[in-house]
Formats: structure tokens, sequence, C-alpha cells
């Protein structure tokens, strides 16, 4: 009887811990910084997407003429353009989508029109909303306006806005803008093909040679990451151009396009690619290459048996993280492109150059397509990667081979001197006088102050940008990290978090940048107060590279055992002691390297901020660009190689203090 | 979220008050100007009026436009000082400007004036098209110097023309523009079907062409007088060629933004903008400046280039600037080989 009484009872609730302060506070902390993701990413986008569907058309119905006969009498009954169109035919419906400033002639509508006629011509609104020109003079609302015929051909419709898919209909039609998806791909894939063969190699020669000086190859080969972009751009014009010191090499072919892209693509997403696959070649199994070698395996064979597969998914990773750095890149393509059409370029041709910010918006989405899949893709092959290297793992070293170590040395001593060298002539080009007339030496091209582009300020203004990036992101990444890591519970607000920090990645600068316009330049947006301050960039900065930094973070906090957390709580110490003094000082290298990474990338970018800067905040990045699209390209070198040398002081900078704190709090590491 | 505005609001109307309360009034004034000519602008129009400073906001033409224009409804400009005659009329026809006839106006050639009365703006110098020539480069390549245009579009240059596009440079619109004027519709579209035969690119920006024709890498950059100047100032083997048909032109304009504060001051610097001093300054850059009898020849423009000017109809170049530059994009905007 009791057995049954006990069934007929309500199951109740499930068991739950109950939350403590401390949860609370870190749900808390949580849902700020989330909110922050939200705000800083979610919202822009999505204003850029509807945007991407704001059309402007003429509408014809709202429209009424009047026309008089030969002595100047309105005999006949007003009629509205719509009326007229439907019985011409004068203006075919697709011809009625436009943009913004697009402009309709009124005479459009009377085939017979002579500005000679002595007919007068009445135009009126049908609403008070509703526009029309005369000449430069703007007319609105239902009073009729009358004009003799010599004027009346300066009568211009004006489009109303509304909300369509026809921007992507004109997207589709238009060749010279749809043709920039085939470029983009067929550029960004001969770029990755070359720079993961180019970079393995290297890699390789890193990590199974006994070559000299591997430290100094390994510091050359990263040397690219510390410059913009379109830095590689400027040098290949000044080796390959039509005055380049050695043009002969290109066979007359030209610089100025696709060639010129893919070489400047290989030299900046170089150490990208190099640092991924050295990675996945230095967890490989020694006891597989015993195993092989046992089995009398030849070394081609182990090669292909061994290696290649173990460092697969390295290599795939590196592929897709060089194809999307060279799809969504803007200043190289932008330098050195010549009339060749890429996508980001276009971004940036429809909005600065045409102000046609709908279609800056379609190309945008447009965009985003390859570089999420890509993006996608590879999280997948992140997640196969992890198990390969067991606790019973015993690391590979490489044996001296004299033949096989030069040959090494030889191979890295070329790639060292392709990226040296493109640095080299920027920093040559910088100081000569007048290329190619007066090769004497002088600090002319130094003196930023006389160019369009921002003067030293700009340099003064990148620096400002990159400690507050370095500072804020830090703080702001490290402490969501360490939130999402180490709460307990609220699995579906953690996954959600997750997700939100890794979508950055998969945004290209350029997008992040024109949707942060629509959504921060919105009049009705109380946030709009940041739009042209210092601290619209730092935001943007921050989000644009939130996701590397993120998984620094969360690998370094993974790291630690959650035995620190139950410890605190059950000496009933609050989440945040513990917080500042252990996890902190325990995980300060990681720290110090999510703030050098912010740093050096806040110094580099360009497409994330070049729709964002205002005349009081302009950045030496930006700079370098508009030098050189102002036609003075010593000097952008110029600028291009002071970012280089702060973001290679910064390095040692960060390198020294990394030492000294590793003295100061690593030293249980060392046990 | 309309409580907040309001707050801070109240808080930028408080920062008005206690910055106009000071001794002197700050204008945010837009320009295009060239950066290296700004400070000498301000200095100059600081002495005869000190009260008011102003703070520059500077960048190319199109960015200007462009953030004006995305400013419409919140506009963050009292005055636009040097800035393209055809942006302003864009701007115009949105009425974003501020219709005024500053002291002394008609003293200023008819065609610097907006016909509008009063005036949305008024023009300041005209900023002329012309063909930068790199001597010893062409020497090397056995060119003769094109006289004419239509000389241009010659085989002879093949692959050795650059010009602005169009689309991202006001200089490139306005050859454009003026070709469509010369020649006619077709016969425009037509000498740009030959021209673009021999253009090696086409550049993002109107000084480049010019410079790049100065450093030899391309020997005939289609660019601006005033580029071409400064850069036979500073040592490149230039020759400046106006063609004989005529060569288009803009101006650079002044405007008072609708809806500024501080209307007083703005009208106070548009006043001087126009004034004899201020066209004489105009006068060091450009060759051609909106009070007639001002002008002093500029050291390295060429001397018939006044006369060269085409009657430009910027109504024309404004109101179907939308028009022009679609057909110009179907046409050579990628990298598909001309149509013959």
């Amino acid at each position: 009887m009791s057995a049954t009484a006990e069934n007929l009872r309500p199951a109740g609730r499930p068991i739950k811990a109950r939350l403590g302060r401390d949860d609370l506070a870190m749900r808390g902390f949580m849902a700020v910084i989330a909110l922050y993701l939200v705000i800083a990413l979610a919202l822009p986008l999505y204003a850029m997407l509807s945007k991407s569907f704001s059309t402007y058309q003429f509408d014809l119905t709202s429209y009424e003429f009047q026309v008089s006969d030969d002595t100047g009498n309105f005999q006949t009954a007003p009629i509205t353009a719509a009326a007229l169109n439907e019985t011409l035919q004068a203006v075919p419906s697709e011809d009625l989508a436009t943009s913004s400033d697009g402009r309709l002639p009124a005479t459009s509508f009377f085939p017979e029109f002579s500005f000679r006629s002595p007919m007068i011509y009445r135009i009126r609104g049908t609403g008070e909303d509703v526009s029309f020109l005369i000449g430069s003079e703007r007319f609105s609302g239902t009073a009729w306006q009358e004009v003799d015929s010599n004027t009346f051909r300066r009568v211009m419709l004006r489009p109303v806005r509304s909300q369509g898919l026809q921007n992507y209909t004109t997207y589709f039609s238009t060749p010279s803008l749809f043709r920039s998806i085939e470029n983009s791909l067929f550029i960004s894939a001969l770029s990755t093909i070359i720079t993961v063969t180019l970079a393995f190699g290297f890699a390789y020669a890193l990590s199974r040679s006994c070559m000299r000086f591997k430290g100094v190859f390994r510091l050359i080969a990263l040397a690219p990451i510390l410059v913009p972009s379109l830095l590689p751009g400027i040098a290949l014009v000044y080796l390959f151009g039509n005055q380049g010191m050695i043009k002969g090499l290109l066979l007359g072919e030209s610089i100025y396009g696709p060639i010129g892209i893919v070489i400047g693509s290989v030299f900046f997403t170089f150490p990208h690619a190099m640092l991924i696959i050295t990675t996945a070649l230095a967890i490989s199994d020694a006891r597989l290459y015993e195993a092989a070698e046992s089995l009398k395996a030849s070394r081609w064979k182990i090669f292909w048996t061994v290696t290649l597969p173990g460092a697969r998914y390295g290599l795939i990773s590196a592929a897709f993280v060089v194809f999307n750095l060279v799809i969504t890149d803007f200043g190289l393509p932008k330098v050195i492109g010549g009339q060749y059409n890429m996508l980001a370029v276009d971004i940036y041709k429809q909005v600065i150059g045409q102000q046609n910010f709908e279609m800056g918006a379609v190309v945008s989405v447009v965009l985003l397509i390859p570089a999420l899949v890509a993006f996608a893709v590879d999280r997948q092959v992140q997640k196969k990667q992890v198990a390969l290297l067991s606790a019973r793992s015993v690391p590979y070293q490489p044996r001296a081979n004299p033949r096989a170590d030069w040959l090494a040395f030889g191979y890295c001593s070329l790639v060292a001197v392709f990226i040296v060298g493109l640095l080299a002539v920027c920093q040559f080009a910088a100081l000569i006088k007048f290329w190619p007339y007066d090769l004497s030496l002088s600090m002319n091209n130094y003196a930023f102050d006389l160019m369009d582009g921002g003067g030293w300020d700009s340099y003064y203004n990148s620096i400002q940008l990159a400690l507050l990036t370095a500072v804020f992101g830090t703080l702001v990444v490290f402490t969501g990290g360490y939130m999402v890591e180490k709460i307990k519970g609220f699995e579906t607000g953690r996954g959600l978090f997750q997700l939100l920090a890794m979508l950055p990645m998969a945004i290209p600068g350029m997008v992040l940048g024109l949707a942060y316009i629509f959504f921060f330049n919105d009049p009705r947006n109380p946030l709009n107060v940041f739009y042209g301050t210092m601290a619209i960039l730092v935001i943007c900065t921050v989000t644009h590279f939130y996701t590397v930094s993120h998984l620094t973070a969360v690998t370094a906090l993974k790291q630690m055992d959650r035995e620190f957390e139950s410890v605190a709580a059950s000496l009933k110490q609050p989440f945040h002691k513990l917080f500042r003094l252990v996890t902190v000082p325990v995980c300060l290298p990681t720290i110090l390297d999510i703030s050098i990474y912010l740093f050096v990338n806040a110094m580099t970018t360009v497409s994330a901020v070049v729709f964002l800067y205002s005349p009081t905040t302009t950045l030496a990045s930006v700079a370098v660009l508009n030098m050189d699209d102002a036609g003075d390209i010593a000097p952008a070198a110029a600028m291009g190689m002071m970012i280089f040398y702060t973001n290679a002081g910064a390095r040692i900078l960060h390198l020294i203090i990394s030492k000294g704190v590793l003295k100061r709090t690593q030293a249980w590491r060392f046990r | 979220m309309a409580f907040r505005r309001t707050c801070l609001t109240a808080v930028a109307a408080g920062l008005l008050v206690a910055s106009t309360a000071a001794a002197e009034t700050e204008l945010t004034v837009y320009t295009a100007v060239e950066a290296e000519d700004l400070k000498r602008y301000a200095e100059t129009f600081n002495q005869d009026h000190p009260d008011i400073k102003i703070n520059w906001v500077r960048d190319s033409t199109g960015i200007i436009t462009a953030k004006l224009l995305a400013e419409k409804n919140n506009p963050q400009a009292d005055v636009i000082w040097g800035l393209a005659a055809t942006s302003l009329l864009l701007l115009k026809t949105e009425g974003m400007l501020e219709a005024y006839a500053p002291k002394g106006v008609e003293k200023l050639d008819a065609k610097f004036v907006d016909k509008s009365t009063p005036p949305a703006w008024v023009g300041m110098d005209a900023w002329v098209a012309s063909v930068c020539y790199n001597t010893v480069e062409a020497g090397k390549l056995g060119l003769t110097p094109p006289k004419t245009w239509k000389d241009l579009a010659k085989p002879e240059y093949a692959g050795h023309v650059i010009m602005p596009n169009p689309n991202s440079s006001g200089t490139g619109f306005l050859d454009v523009s003026s070709w469509l004027q010369i020649f006619g519709e077709d016969g425009g579209w037509d000498y740009m079907d030959k021209l673009h035969g021999n253009i090696a690119r086409y550049t993002h920006s109107g000084s480049k062409p010019c410079k790049l024709a100065a450093a030899g890498e391309i020997p005939i950059g289609v660019s601006f007088a005033f580029r071409g100047a400064k850069s036979k100032a500073a040592g490149a083997p230039l020759e400046i060629i106006v063609p004989d048909e005529g060569v288009g032109w803009d101006m650079e304009a002044t405007a008072i933004v609708a809806g500024t504060a501080k209307l007083e001051a703005a009208k106070t610097l548009v006043d001087w903008s126009v004034t004899k001093t201020a066209n004489e300054m105009y006068n060091s850059g450009y060759a051609v400046v909106a009070m007639p009898g001002v002008a002093k020849p500029v050291e390295h423009f060429p001397d018939n280039l006044v006369e060269k000017m085409i009657d430009n109809d910027f109504e024309f170049a404004a109101n179907n600037r939308k028009a022009i530059l679609e057909e110009w994009q179907k046409r050579y905007d990628s990298k598909s080989e001309p149509k013959s």
C-alpha cells in the first residue's frame, strides 16, 4: 500500500544545486560579455542584411503631368506617369529599379517632346512626400509646378525607398560585379595551393631536419604577420612595376593583376599556414616512425604513409585559413590588383566610390558565403584533430642527415630571402628621394604631414588603438573565456556563448566595418554617439579578432583543473579572489599572448576600420592605403615600415616581459 | 531609449552652450582641399576673424560626400569649404544645404555661383583636367606628345595611358562627362571605346595617374593640371598637355550645411570665402579662381588652360551621373577585352 502511495506522489522537480552568489555573479558576467557580442556583432550584421534588401525605385503612380496646347491653355486632364508609361512602354519596368541617386527625366514619357515647342508643362506629386527636381532645385508635395518646354527637359523624378530582392537581381545581372566571385575564388584557391605547399616544406624543414639557424628562420617566417597585407603589394610595384628593379623576370607579364595578388597573398598568409602546419607536424608520434623503419619502409614511403597523414588535419585547416584570409583581404588587390576585380575591393568601390551603400551590402552578403563555408569546414576538421596525441606518444626527434639538412637549409634560405627581400625593398623605397629619377637618399618620404593620409597623427592614433585594443580586448576576452569555462552547469547558455565567440572568425573585416556603419550611424540608435570615435574602432577591432583570442584563453583555462574551483568553494572563498590570486597569475603567459596578438593585429588591420575611421582618428594602416591611392607610393612604404618596426618592437618587449613573468609566476612549472 | 536619447541631447546641448560661451566659436568644416593647404587657409582666415576657430574634417571627395550623405538626418558639419560642385549639387538636391548669398557674391564670375537665388553654394576655384606626359619615358618609347584627346586614342599609345576610374574618382568622372559634352553622347562613347584599348589600367584616385606618370611607371596620365604642376615643381620630367578640343573641369565650392547651430559664424566664414583675400589665397595652387582679375599665372601651369576650359554643364553632369557611371561600368569595368 505504501508503495502505491509512493507511486502516486508527483515526481517533483529534478534536484538542482542551488545557485550561489558566485554562480549568479559569473552568469551575470557572462551575460554582459554575451551582450557585448550581440551588440558588436549580431545586431550590426542584421542591420547590414536588411540594408541589402532596401531598394530604390521610381514610383510612377505618384507623379501627375498636365500638358497645355500650343497656346498655353490646359485642355486635357492630368495624367499620371504610370498611365503614360502604360500606353507608351517608354521605361521598361527593370529600368525603374535604381539606387538612391537615380534620376529619371520627365521627358521620357513624352516621346514627341521638343524643347522648342510652345507647350507649357505641369507636374506635381500625388502625396506630400513625393519629390522631383527642376534642374538642381528640389520640389515636393501636391502643388502644381508649371514650366515651359525648355525647362521641362530639366525635370527629373526621384526614386523612393522600398524593400525587395531587386539589389540582388541587379548584382547578378551586372557582369562586372558578379565576375568578381569567380576572380576571388580563383585567386584564393591558387594562393592557397601555393602557400600551403611552400609552408609545408618550410614547416617540415623546421621540425624534421637538423639544419642550423632554425630559430632565425622561424622569426623571419613570422615577420609578415607584423605588416599590413598591402605592404607586399607596394614592394612588388617597386620590383616588377614598369620601372621595377627586376621587371625582366616577369617576361613582359604585368604585375598589376592576378600575378601580383597571388605573390602578395603568399607573402602575407605564409606565417599563418606555417604556424598551423608546424603545430600539426610537432604532434606526430616517433613510435610510428620506428615501426615504419623496422618494416624497412623507404623514406619516401614513410613520408606518404606516416608524415602526411599525420599532418592532414593541419594541412586542411591551414588551407581553409589561408583561403579565408585571401578572399576577405582588401588591401592587397586594391594596391596591385589593377583591373582585376575582387569581391572585397568591390565593396569598397561601391561604398566609397559610388556611395551605393545598398550594393555594398549585397556584395558583403555574397562575400560572407565562401567565408562561412570555409569557416564551417575548418571547425569540423578541428574537432577531429584532437585525439592524435596520446599520453604514451613519444615526441619525434629528427636525426642529423647532412644532405637533407643542407637541402632544407637551402630551401628555407630561399623563402627567407623572399620575405626579407620584400621588406627590404619597402624600406629602400621609403628612403629614396624620387624613384627612379633621383636615387639620392632622403627622409622626405617621412614627412607624412604633407601627404593626404592623416600625417604622423595617424601613426600615433594607431598606437593608441593598438594599446586600447590590447588592454580592453584581453580583459573582455579572458573574462569571457573564464566564465564560459568555469561556470557550473548552464549548458545552453555556454553553448550559445561559444557560438557567439566563434562567429567573428567567419566575418570578413570589410563586412564587419560596413555593418557598423549601418548600425552605429543610424540616428535612431542611442549608441550612435560612438560613431566616429576611437571607441568604435576599438570595439570593431576587438570583435574582429575575438575568436582566436577566445580560443587561446579557453585552451589555457582548460589546462587548469576544475578542482581549484571546488577547493575555493569549500574554503568559502569567492570566485573573484580565486580568479585574481590563482587563475590570472597562472595564465599570465597566455594573457600576454592574447594582448600581443590583439596589439599587432590592431596595428595592421585595414579592412575592418577603413569605413569607420574619422578625420580625428585616422590610422597608420589606412594611411598606407590612402597614400598609395593618391600615388604617394614611397611614403606609403615608409609608413608601412613604421608599422613593422613598431610591431617588431612590441614583440621584443612582449618576449622580455614574458621571460620575466615566467620567472616570477611560473617557477612551479619547472620543478 | 527615448529618455536616454534626450539625456544625451541635453548633454550635447550643454557642451555646445559651454563652447559658444567661450570667446571663440568653433566651426566644423568639411573639406576635400589638399592636406598641405589647409593650415594656410585657416591661418589666413584667422588674420581677419581670430574669433572663429576652424576644426577641419578632411578626406577625399568621394569619402567626404559619402560621409555627408550618411549624416543626412544628423548633420555634423557646419560648413563645407572646398568640395567639388558636382558633390554639392547632389547635396543640394537632397535639401542639405542652407541657401545663402554671401556679401560680395556679385563680384564673382557668374559661372562660379549656383543658379538658384539665393545660391546654395559658391565656387572658389576651378580644378581643370590635363594630361601629364613624361618626356623621358615617352622618349625611350619613341612616342610623340599627343595634342588632342583624339590623338590619345591612337594605337601608338596602346598600354601607355592611365586614367582614373570615374566610379571612384571625381576627376575620372569629370573627364568622362566632358568627353560626352565635347563629342556628343554617341561620339563620346565611341571615343572612350577607342581610348579604352590604350588604357593600361584605371586607378582609384584622380591624382595617381599624374604621380605614376611623374614616376615614369606609365608615361601618360590623364589627371588634373594642379597635380601635374606640383609634380613638375618637385622635379619630375613632365609636360602638362591641354588637349585641343577643350578640357573638363569642376570647381571647389563652399556652402552652409542646413541645420547648423552656428549660422552666424558660418555666414561670416562663407562671406570671407568670396573676398579678394580668399581668392588670392586660392590662386597659389589654382590658376583659375572665382573672382575675375585676381588670378596670377601659376608656375608650371600651361598658358592656354583657361581658354580651353569647356562650358561645363554641371546640372547635366549631376543629374546624369548615375546613368553615365552605369554605362561606363558596363562597358569598361572588368578585365574583359574592349569590345570593338
